[in-house]
């Protein structure tokens, strides 16, 4: 396309042209301006400059690898050197938390400012990782999986409870300590015809106080739930952790709070899983795990009280 | 000062006399607007040395300058124990700013967007009544550029000294006074970089890491950076960082109007300009003798003859040139002055020449610059050592419990700024029903400490029992109360019941 006969001095400007015309319009052949080209070399040396120090060119076709360069410069090398430095940064926390709550209890853990927001910040960073993907990031829960802010705990919600629960996991088969108990699918293995499943559900309704106890409920229900639930729920519904029957009474329901919804739980009997973590995670991560848990504002204590009031609050309450 | 002494008329080209005694000044305005092109390699600039008022006050200005960036950092304040005692420092690490008994937090960054309009307003304020006072005298660009001619001249000689070195071939005299002169240059540029890291740390602390290898690498980045733009800038770009790279010139070229007084050839009464022989009569004639001393001494590469342009920076050094050739021809002084265009317009016509502070910009200016300047003062002496923050929980939004009551979580963000530690007591405005707790202390313990000089989170559950569920989102507002002071700080923020609207 450069065609040296071509070359001419633009009459307006003064300066030569390529010699490239496209429909009648020529091209100037201005100089590169001065420091833009200083830059440019500059740049060159320094891309020079890079590969001898950097890695930077890759082996031929065939062959693995690369130039390492002479600084032997390796991001791999540097996130692992930064992992490393972060366990031995960490380490010393981990070990006093550890030892907090195996003498102490969570009770150490939350007398101890530091600890505390160790825990809290560790156990939120593991609850990321590995509990969220079924409880929700911020542990809200969904249909299914248990909502742990709240104060309802099917297998116990004091901290070595929970530390249990996450060791030995819910209904995992391949650990032989697993919480374990099964509730018959009622309806789908043939025990209870439709109705009678519906008259169940009226009287377990009733007991929630969630709607006027009926007469299907009050016979046929009471009667059923007399004989096949209340071996683990209790007779009144209150529910047993020893065997995670959750209990009927309160507002919290994991399957559904609807007739239809806690007809099907009773039609298809549920089988919630967790894993054991006991074998995934180390002891200290299921140590700040089960503080971030508990902590979240449902744990059970037993001089537990959310009782914190002020005066007037106080008066208010006395006054209920 | 000079190593070398001009002898009079040497290696000097003849060009005759403009006057009886003044030497017609072979310079030429070489980065004239008409003269400059993109692609042409710089036309060196040889101001030549001047002595007057207003050099003297530029000298003194300089010192002055230079003597408060390197020296304040140096300057100590006592702020207690366990605070930097630098009266002047940027603590990154610690994200503080300190400013002798200022102390501000990132979260006060809009000071410093006040000290900018501030700035920016004392700016216009000064260049609708003085010109480009700033170009002239107070930018870095201007006093390190004018140091380093200093040097330069110190090594090389005056203009034409100067000159004939660049002209002559490579000599070990040469040779001496170019090392001499960059070597000096790289050690002014050296310690503007130095001084720069020392507003960073603690300047005693820092320079001695410096110097023993031990600071941090971003102080050596620094320092290298700006060692190298001072070197460079003031050394060998000089009028060509004002000319192409600033954007002030274009800024204060529309901020100037015919009413600011400005560097000024004042033509009316230069023109028309001429050589005046020995005897000749001054009558019909301008007093401008064309002798160029005003070009020679310019370090910008201009003619201020043409009038105010943009490269032109207010040095007013081609005012005491002037005046020493106005001296010597018996004429009075200020051909070239400060002076309006509106002025010179008017004695151009047969009028006089009036200047007043009082004009509509100018009082807007004056006035917007008290107003700011008198609510970033009440802003800073009513500052709140103490404030809160609460963040309610968005996940989940809300908590239903066994009993049906409802939970909210927050988390409570104090900051304390005071220096020493101190205990607040947490209390609530809300439904009277609701609860609160604080995590990690006991029950009804609702009892804060917070650490001195930083930002203290908290976790807070408030509950609500059913019965006093009564809307979808309650209002409240968290208080906090020093427990010796009783200073207090509030903030507002809502409950969440999950009741459908």
């Amino acid at each position: 396309m450069a065609d040296e006969d071509k070359r001419e001095v633009d009459a307006y400007s003064g300066v030569d042209t390529t010699g490239h015309e496209w429909d009648g319009i020529k091209e100037l052949d201005n100089p590169l301006p001065r420091w833009w080209l200083w830059i440019f070399y500059a740049s060159i040396a320094w891309a020079v400059v890079y590969m001898v120090f950097m890695p930077a060119v890759p082996a031929p076709p065939g062959f693995d690898g690369h130039t390492r360069g002479l600084r032997d410069h390796s991001e791999r090398a540097n996130v692992a050197q930064a992992m490393n430095d972060l366990q031995a940064q960490r380490g010393p926390l981990f070990d006093r938390l550890q030892q907090a709550a195996d003498t102490g209890g969570i009770e150490a853990i939350e007398n101890d400012p530091e600890l505390l927001n160790f825990a809290l910040a560790a156990g939120e960073s593991a609850f990321g990782d590995n509990c969220s993907t079924c409880h929700g990031r911020g542990a809200q829960g969904a249909i299914g999986y248990p909502n742990l802010n709240d104060d309802v705990w099917l297998w116990g919600g004091s901290f070595e409870a929970i530390r249990q629960t996450l060791h030995v996991g819910i209904r995992w088969e391949d650990n032989p300590d697993t919480r374990f108990s099964q509730m018959p699918a009622y309806g789908r293995d043939g025990i209870l015809s439709r109705e009678e499943i519906s008259a169940v559900a009226d009287h377990v309704m009733a007991l929630a106080d969630m709607i006027e106890p009926t007469e299907a409920g009050n016979t046929t229900g009471r009667e059923i739930f007399e004989l096949q639930c209340s071996a683990c729920h209790g007779v009144n519904g209150l529910g047993d952790q020893t065997q995670g029957a959750p209990n009927l009474t309160d507002r919290v329901w994991l399957y559904g709070s609807d007739e239809a919804q806690i007809e099907n739980t009773i039609w298809r009997g549920p089988y919630g899983v967790m894993p054991a973590w006991e074998d995934r995670l180390g002891e200290e991560t299921i140590t700040a795990l089960a503080a971030y848990v508990y902590l979240l504002g449902g744990g059970e204590r037993s001089a537990f009280s959310e009782a914190a009031l002020d005066g007037a609050h106080q008066a208010s309450e006395a006054g209920r | 000062m000079e190593l070398i002494r001009q002898k009079p008329g040497e290696d000097r080209k003849v060009l005759g006399q403009a006057a009886e005694g003044v030497e017609v000044h072979d310079a030429e305005a070489v980065n004239d607007a008409s003269r400059r092109e993109l692609y042409k390699k710089r036309e060196p600039i040889h101001p030549k040395a001047v002595h007057g008022k207003f050099r003297t006050a530029k000298w003194v200005f300089m010192a002055l300058a230079l003597g408060a960036y390197y020296l304040i950092p140096f300057i100590r304040w006592d702020r207690g124990p366990g605070q930097p005692d630098q009266a002047v420092l940027v603590d990154f690490a610690d994200a503080r700013f300190y400013f002798f008994f200022i102390e501000l937090w990132p979260q006060e960054v809009y000071y410093i967007t006040g000290l900018l309009i501030l700035a920016a307003l004392l700016l216009f304020l000064v260049t609708a009544l003085f010109g480009r006072v700033w170009c002239g005298y107070a930018c870095p660009q201007t006093v390190w550029t004018d140091l380093f001619i200093a040097v330069e001249r110190l090594f090389e000689g005056d203009r034409n000294k100067r000159i004939k070195l660049d002209r002559a071939p490579w000599s070990a005299d040469k040779a001496w006074r170019k090392i001499g002169k960059h070597a000096v240059w790289l050690l002014i540029a050296g310690a503007t970089g130095g001084a720069w890291i020392l507003y960073f740390h603690d300047a005693y602390a820092v320079l001695n890491n410096f110097v023993t290898g031990q600071a941090a690498l971003t102080s050596y980045v620094f320092f290298a950076v700006l060692t190298f733009t001072t070197y460079t800038l003031a050394g060998t770009m000089r009028e060509q960082v004002c000319t192409y790279m600033c954007p002030w010139p274009r800024i204060q070229g529309a901020l100037i109007d015919e009413e600011a007084l400005q560097v000024t050839y004042k033509w009316d009464r230069g023109e028309p300009r001429g050589r005046h022989k020995k005897g000749e009569s001054w009558e019909g004639r301008g007093d401008c003798i064309d002798c160029k001393a005003c070009v020679a001494a310019c370090p910008m590469g201009i003619d201020i003859r043409e009038g105010a342009q943009l490269e032109c920076i207010n040095c007013a050094l081609c005012i005491d040139a002037c005046d020493e050739i106005m001296i010597k021809v018996d004429r009075p002084k200020g051909l070239i002055g400060y002076d309006t265009d509106k002025n010179v317009k008017a004695r151009s016509e047969g009028g006089t020449g009036s200047f007043t502070f009082l004009r509509a910009r100018t009082v807007l200016y004056a006035v917007l610059i008290a107003g700011i300047g008198a609510l970033m003062l009440y802003g800073l002496f009513s500052r709140a050592e103490l404030s809160l923050d609460a963040w309610r929980d968005r996940n989940p939004n809300y908590v239903i419990l066994s009993d049906g009551t409802v939970r909210n979580g927050y988390t409570l963000t104090v900051v304390n700024k005071a220096s020493e530690p101190r205990e607040v007591e947490l209390s609530l405005e809300s439904d009277p029903l609701m609860r609160l707790r604080v995590l990690g202390n006991q029950d009804g313990d609702l009892t804060l400490t917070l650490a001195p000089d930083a930002t203290n989170d908290f976790r807070l559950y408030l509950s609500l029992p059913p019965e006093g569920v009564d809307a979808a989102s309650e209002p409240i507002a968290f208080i906090v109360t020093d427990v010796e002071t009783g200073e207090t700080a509030r903030t507002d923020s809502v409950f969440q019941t999950g009741e459908m609207r």
